[in-house]
């Protein structure tokens, strides 16, 4: 059975259509990366996952159970909202600029959503937090600060701490080190390589070439919003089919 | 100067013999409108920031005449102005509330900070790095946590330099409370400057007792500052 399936998914802005369809299949312990050139609907997609925004039309099950929609004027919506909630709740996303609470401290950053919206004790959430700060690489001293104080590549393993402290069934990455300096890119890919090799599910969009062939499973490349190749990564990378892959991965060559 | 703080340290500071005067009074008026006027800019800030035209319209509304009429004008009204309709003094409670001189001020003075603090809070949400909302959502904080856990304690930091010169503010406005008879320490320097003709002396020591208030409430605030902004980090 699979953890995570799309089935046609469409997005539009206005008289742009941004997702022409986009499936995918998820099972358990899958790595996907999504690959594809600036504005092809990456990061479109995984907003769509978690109902960030709110696709046009398109089928998603988690665990085979699929988020039911109804029709709400020209698009759709969410018919029940403890299943949106128990579903954000199910798949954490890390985004590319951490988007951290600045006003919270780390402890209270990665507590926050286990407390308020998972309902655990304080004790219990900040012992998991520890935890997960610990496997992130953070020195426990950096629980108390604030993100503003921290480097970019700590802040983004926060960020990881934060959507592990959820316990997720699947992780989003949108572009996790892109915003980084490229001396702090490599600290945050041992970690998500670390969370791979664990078996965690989880879907990625990044230019990380090297690194996607490395950990994925499966890559997905995207192209104007339709998903143009998709298979293991040593098949899509290294003998791309289409003309358009071919010439996205020579403009990408890391 | 001796013969006026003999006669007068009493009612500058804190009773005139039949109630509060001078000093306490000027803090009561200071912590009575404040406060009210914060409680109620906390739902009115989210109010006028709503999507929906019903509920911002009224509140834009509200803080549209009050942040552009004087303060003392809206003094008058409260004080004179509704007393002055009939139907108020034929209303028990109305007429209660009304005839009495400070209930007016507070009201108006609470009316006229809760538009300020309006605005500045609704300012300060709207500077929230939409990012922060976006993860908020992510990770199932939607609704009324996204503002308590998220959204509200943010603002109020960010907020504290504008709320902060509010408040100030606010402290020279309570010196308006005299003309509605109310004895703050402005009152109760003009009293003493009747009665000696040491007018000098008389204010000299109203502007010492602001002075010090004002100081006061500054360092509060740099305290304040330290704490709660110390998030913005070490290159602010
Ligand atoms: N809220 C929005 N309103 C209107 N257009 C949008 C919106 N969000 C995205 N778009 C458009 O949708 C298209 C796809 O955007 P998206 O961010 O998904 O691309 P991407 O593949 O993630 O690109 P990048 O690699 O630059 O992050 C772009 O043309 C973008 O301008
Ligand atoms: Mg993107």
């Amino acid at each position: 059975m699979y953890k995570l399936t799309v089935e046609g998914l469409y997005k539009r802005y206005g008289d742009i259509e941004v997702l022409k369809g986009v499936s995918l299949k998820a099972r358990t312990g899958d790595v996907i990366s999504l690959i594809g050139a600036s504005g092809s609907g990456k990061s479109t997609f995984l907003r769509c996952l978690n109902f960030l925004e709110m696709p046009d039309a398109g089928v998603m099950t988690l665990d085979g159970n699929p988020i039911r929609l109804e029709q709400h004027g020209h698009g759709l919506r969410i018919a029940d909202q403890a299943q949106l909630q128990r579903l954000r709740t199910r798949l954490a996303m890390v985004f590319q600029n951490f988007n951290l609470w600045s006003h919270m401290t780390v402890l209270e950053n990665i507590t926050l959503a286990p407390r308020r919206v998972l309902g655990l004790g304080k004790q219990e959430a900040e012992e998991r937090a520890r935890a997960y700060l610990d496997k992130v690489g953070l020195p426990l001293r950096a629980a108390d600060q604030y993100p503003s104080f921290l480097s970019g590549g700590q802040q983004q393993r926060v960020a990881i701490a934060r959507a592990l402290a959820m316990e997720p069934d699947v992780m989003l990455f949108d572009e996790p080190t892109s915003a980084l300096d490229p001396e702090l890119v490599g600290e945050v890919l041992k970690v998500i390589q670390a969370l791979a090799e664990e078996g965690r599910t989880m879907l990625m969009v990044t230019h990380e070439m090297g690194f996607a062939r490395q950990v994925s499973s499966q890559v997905i490349f995207l192209h104007q919003g339709r998903v143009e190749e998709v298979g293991a990564p040593a098949e899509v990378l290294t003998t791309p089919r289409s003309e358009r892959l071919r010439q996205f991965l020579s403009g990408n060559l890391k | 100067m001796i013969e006026i703080l003999q006669e007068y340290w009493r009612a500058f500071l804190w009773t005139d013999g039949y109630g509060l005067s001078g000093l306490a009074m000027t803090l009561w008026l200071l912590t009575a409108s404040i406060g009210i006027g914060f409680v109620a800019s906390l739902p009115l800030s989210v109010a006028r920031l709503s999507r929906n035209r019903l509920i911002r319209w009224p509140v834009q509304f509200y803080t549209y005449i009050f942040r552009g009429t004087p303060l003392y004008l809206q003094l008058l009204i409260c004080y004179t102005g509704i007393y002055s309709i009939e139907a108020v003094r034929a209303q028990p409670l109305l007429d209660e509330f009304f005839r009495d001189a400070l209930n007016c001020t507070v009201l108006a003075f609470a009316l006229n900070t809760c538009a300020y603090t309006t605005e500045i809070f609704a300012g300060a949400i709207r500077n929230i790095p939409h990012g922060e909302i976006e993860a908020a959502k992510a990770y199932g904080l939607t609704g009324w946590r996204m503002y308590i856990y998220v959204i509200m304690p943010s603002a109020l930091r960010r907020a504290l330099p504008y709320y902060s010169n509010e408040v100030i503010l606010m402290l020279h406005s309570t010196t308006l409370a005299f003309t509605a008879t109310v004895p703050d320490i402005l009152k109760v320097a003009r009293d003493a400057n009747t009665a000696t003709f040491l007018t000098f002396q008389s204010f000299g020591i109203a502007a010492i007792l602001y002075l010090i208030l004002s100081f006061t409430l500054i360092g509060l605030f740099r305290l304040a500052e330290r704490r709660w902004l110390a998030f913005l980090g070490p290159a602010r």
